[in-house]
């Protein structure tokens, strides 16, 4: 019998459903992938295995976990199986910690509850072998921490140690690497399967990407609309899968845009030997504060037309690069220009050459002020404009219909549309004062990947009709290596290698570039059409 | 926390000065001049100018500063222009009034805030939910004063429990407590109601938050993660609004000692603008202000206990 064991599984949300006859089943030492686009139903199948459903929803159907009926199982009771025999770990480990206790503490504390009878000192013994076995050794990592002074990386190994420190029979991830690096993430994941394998216990991996379980799950399951469309042991199903939305998802994982390789080598951004000084927090009252040199001597171009990705891990210095090329911030050293003119002059940006770049950030749902109509929101770049152009109606039509939208969604406010649609009026807001440069800030991370895949056709496309030059930052090496002609990699400040995107990605000189490269996720070598 | 506490003071005692010449400056422009004030309107020219000398106001503002400050320094807030007593011994008099009344109020209005608080939080959109949100908004809402004459209506001229204002003294503490009982209770509602609503909404903030999911994940029970992850976090935006509270109960509770005719630091400070007795009105500003810059230190202190991410790198 297995281990979990969910049969017919139904929920939902104000007669809305969000889970429809889901059935699964994950054995000992076994492990399941579920992936889905958000909305899918994934993360709330997890939380009725636990029972932490938000109040007042009332699943039906069959869960049976080690022999107990979960759903018939009583709150207290519930209680006494989470952390002890089923586990989870959740997507966003800056967040996931108590930050006024030690992670001694927290992890003690998963002892604590389950076994009242242990003194304060095994728990704590005890909680110092957890974290040993998620590698955060004592020499570096006290019980005495607190969760602030670790990185997202190290802060997900403690969430890992308070859920395997009884050794329970089942763990659940919830996106447990979506949040991080792509070396960190291949780290837990590596981290993941090896407890897995010492003890034998069942892991419930839920994650939007396909190539984050493609290598890692024994069994796969394909999640759409609160319902299970295909599954399959992993090392068949990718050349078994028979739905359409699989094979959809699974081609717009690997989607390539068509694009024409650009012609001429006229520079349009030059970047030369930029430093920015971060000032650190005053240590003494009257002396100067330390800096931070957050870029260092970097220096590129990029050519009319062209387009150029720029990787690095979190902390790299990529973004406050965007905010110098921006014209934001005041750089200490070296001098970056567009079509030769600088973009700072004095105190201020050069507004003569800030209209001629814009830029689309990651979060569609952050980046617009919720009051505005979309009207407004997209002729915001006119500020840069000595006077308003008189066919604004003219202007927002195109840029709306250039972007897939219609012009009648100019009346209307952010809240009514999608994700993607957010990320196509972002676009359109960039559009409109007819940019050459539009720098993308992981503009695509936080969409589903067959979004992911819309917006980058459209990305693609809008790059020939309106002869745009895109800088690309990205901490995804797929979506880099599939829109951009070359590539820069940053790390610490520094470009640590430059080229052509197809010749670094297959041969990468630098060691952190082929740290990266081999850490990044991905599907079967057969499945990909690159 | 060492490093911490020591910036904190640091800061402490650079607002100390800077608060000193404010206060000192801003009295001086003040127009109106002390001694022709207590001489009168007939007062002679060189009867003036004598006792301008004898108050020590004929010097240069800046030695008068110096002077007034080294004074403070020592105890010595020198001496009353109308009542020619130690305004040291006025201001300890009143503060014998107001503080213990402050801390009084404080202490009710935290403990009936904090279960209210906790209450409408752990169970939103319940019943007890809506009638703390609906009493708090009336606590809010009442003038003080008004509700102070209220409750003199109903328990001391109906009931007679309490007596209706005046001060016996602290020669039997326990009528001292009972005459500063309304007061206190006056003065705690609407802090109480504020006070209440913060806890609330900061307790909900932080059982929305991620570490509230972990530690259910982790087998806690509602109470437990209520009690070790939420209450402690919640603990920093009440924290602040006590400490205004405070400072707000030691110099604003004129309007109640007067309704309740008891002889505290609101009531000496206003007389005392009332007839220009500048240096009465600097000692007990100054007075003030220390209680506020002290309960800002303490507020600090007492936030890096509860959050180790403000001790700075340990």
């Amino acid at each position: 019998m297995s281990l979990l064991s969910i049969s017919n599984l139904n929920l939902s949300i104000r007669k809305k459903p969000i889970l429809r006859d889901v059935s699964l089943t994950v054995d000992a030492g076994q492990i399941v992938g579920i992936i889905g686009e958000s909305g899918s139903g994934k993360s709330m199948t997890a939380y009725c295995v636990t029972q932490l459903l938000p109040e007042g929803l009332e699943p039906s159907g069959n869960i049976r976990f080690n022999g107990k009926d979960i759903l018939q199982t009583s709150e207290a009771d519930m209680c006494a199986i989470r952390g002890a025999e089923v586990s989870m770990v959740f997507q966003e480990p800056m967040t996931a910690l108590n930050p006024v206790h030690t992670i001694g503490q927290q992890v003690a504390e998963t002892i604590l509850i389950h076994e009242p009878e242990t003194s304060k000192s095994e728990a704590l013994e005890r909680a110092r072998d957890a974290l040993n076995r998620v590698e955060l050794p004592e020499s570096r990592f006290p019980l005495s921490r607190y969760p602030h002074e670790m990185s997202g990386g190290q802060r997900q190994r403690v969430v890992i140690a308070m859920a395997i420190a009884l050794r329970p029979k089942l763990l659940i991830a919830d996106e447990p690497t979506t949040a991080l690096d792509v070396t960190t993430q291949a780290e837990i994941l590596t981290l993941l399967t090896r407890l897995v394998r010492e003890d034998g216990m069942g892991l419930m991996i839920i994650t939007h990407d396909l190539a984050v379980v493609a290598d890692m799950a024994d069994h796969i399951h394909i999640m759409q609309k609160g319902q299970i469309v295909e599954h399959g042991p992993a090392d068949r199903l990718f050349q078994t899968m028979q739905h359409p939305y699989s094979k959809a998802l699974l081609a717009a994982s690997s989607h390539v845009p068509d694009r024409e390789q650009p012609q001429g080598e006229t520079p349009l951004l030059e970047v030369r030997n930029v430093l920015r000084d971060y000032p650190l927090p005053r240590t003494k009252l009257f002396a100067k504060p330390e800096s931070f040199r957050a870029v260092n001597d970097v220096s590129f171009t990029i050519r009319k037309g062209e387009s150029l990705g720029l990787v690095g891990e979190s902390g790299c210095g990529k973004s406050t690069l965007t905010r110098a090329i921006l014209g934001l911030e005041e750089i200490q050293g070296g001098e970056i220009l567009l079509s030769g003119e600088p973009v700072f002059t004095g105190k201020k940006p050069n507004r003569a050459v800030r209209r001629k770049m814009q830029v689309v950030f990651q979060d569609p749902y952050g980046s617009f002020n919720p009051r505005h109509r979309v009207d407004r929101l997209i002729t915001e770049p006119f500020h840069l404009l000595d006077s308003a152009p008189s066919d604004r109606a003219d202007r927002i039509a195109e840029a709306l219909r250039s972007v897939g939208l219609t012009p009648d969604d100019a009346f209307k406010y952010p809240h009514e549309f999608s994700g993607g649609q957010r990320q196509r009026i972002a676009i359109a807001r960039a559009l409109i004062i007819k940019p050459e440069l539009i720098i993308l800030d992981e503009a695509v991370s936080a969409l589903d990947v067959s979004i992911r895949a819309q917006i980058l056709d459209l990305l693609a496309e809008l790059s020939e009709t309106h002869g745009l030059t895109y800088l690309f930052i990205s901490h995804d090496l797929s979506v880099v290596r599939s829109i951009t002609d070359r590539v820069l990699v940053m790390q610490h400040g520094k470009i640590v290698e430059q080229g052509e995107t197809q010749s670094v990605f297959d041969n990468p000189t630098d060691i952190y570039t082929q740290t990266l490269i081999a850490a990044a996720p991905r599907l079967p070598e057969d499945l990909r059409n690159f | 926390m060492l490093r911490y506490t020591l910036s904190r003071l640091q800061s402490l005692i650079l607002s100390l000065i800077v608060a000193s010449i404010v206060i000192f400056a801003t009295v001086e422009i003040v127009p109106g001049d002390p001694a022709s004030f207590m001489l009168g309107m007939n007062a002679q020219p060189d009867t003036i100018a004598a006792l301008r000398e004898q108050l020590g106001l004929d010097v240069p503002l800046w030695q008068r500063y110096l002077h007034w400050a080294t004074g403070l320094l020592g105890g010595d807030f020198g001496t009353s222009y109308t009542y020619r007593t130690p305004i040291a011994e006025m201001i300890a008099e009143r503060l014998w009034i107001s503080l213990p009344l402050a801390i009084y109020a404080l202490t009710l209005s935290t403990l009936i805030a904090f279960p209210a608080g906790i209450l409408a939080a752990t169970r939103r959109g319940s019943a007890a939910d809506v009638s703390v949100m609906g009493f708090t908004q009336l606590g809010v809402a009442i003038p003080n004063f008004w509700f102070a004459m209220l409750m003199v209506l109903v328990f001391a001229i109906y009931l007679r429990w309490f007596s209706a204002g005046g001060f016996p003294g602290w020669e039997n503490p326990l009528l001292a407590m009972k005459a500063l009982t309304l007061p206190a209770v006056a003065l705690a509602l609407p802090q109480a109601s504020i006070l209440a609503r913060v806890m609330r909404s900061a307790l909900l903030d932080t059982l929305s938050e991620d570490y509230v999911r972990t530690a259910r994940a982790k087998g806690l029970t509602r109470r437990q993660t209520l009690w070790r992850h939420a209450l402690r976090n919640a603990l920093i935006p009440v924290l602040t609004i006590i400490g205004l509270q405070f400072s707000f109960l030691m110099a604003g509770a004129i309007i109640i000692e007067n309704v309740f005719f008891l002889p505290g630091l609101g009531r000496l400070v206003f007389q005392a603008i009332s007839q220009r007795d500048l240096i009465v009105v600097e000692s007990v500003v100054m007075l003030l202000v220390f209680a506020v810059i002290i309960v800002n230190f303490a507020v600090d202190i007492a936030y890096a206990i509860v959050d180790p991410r403000l001790r700075g790198n340990r």
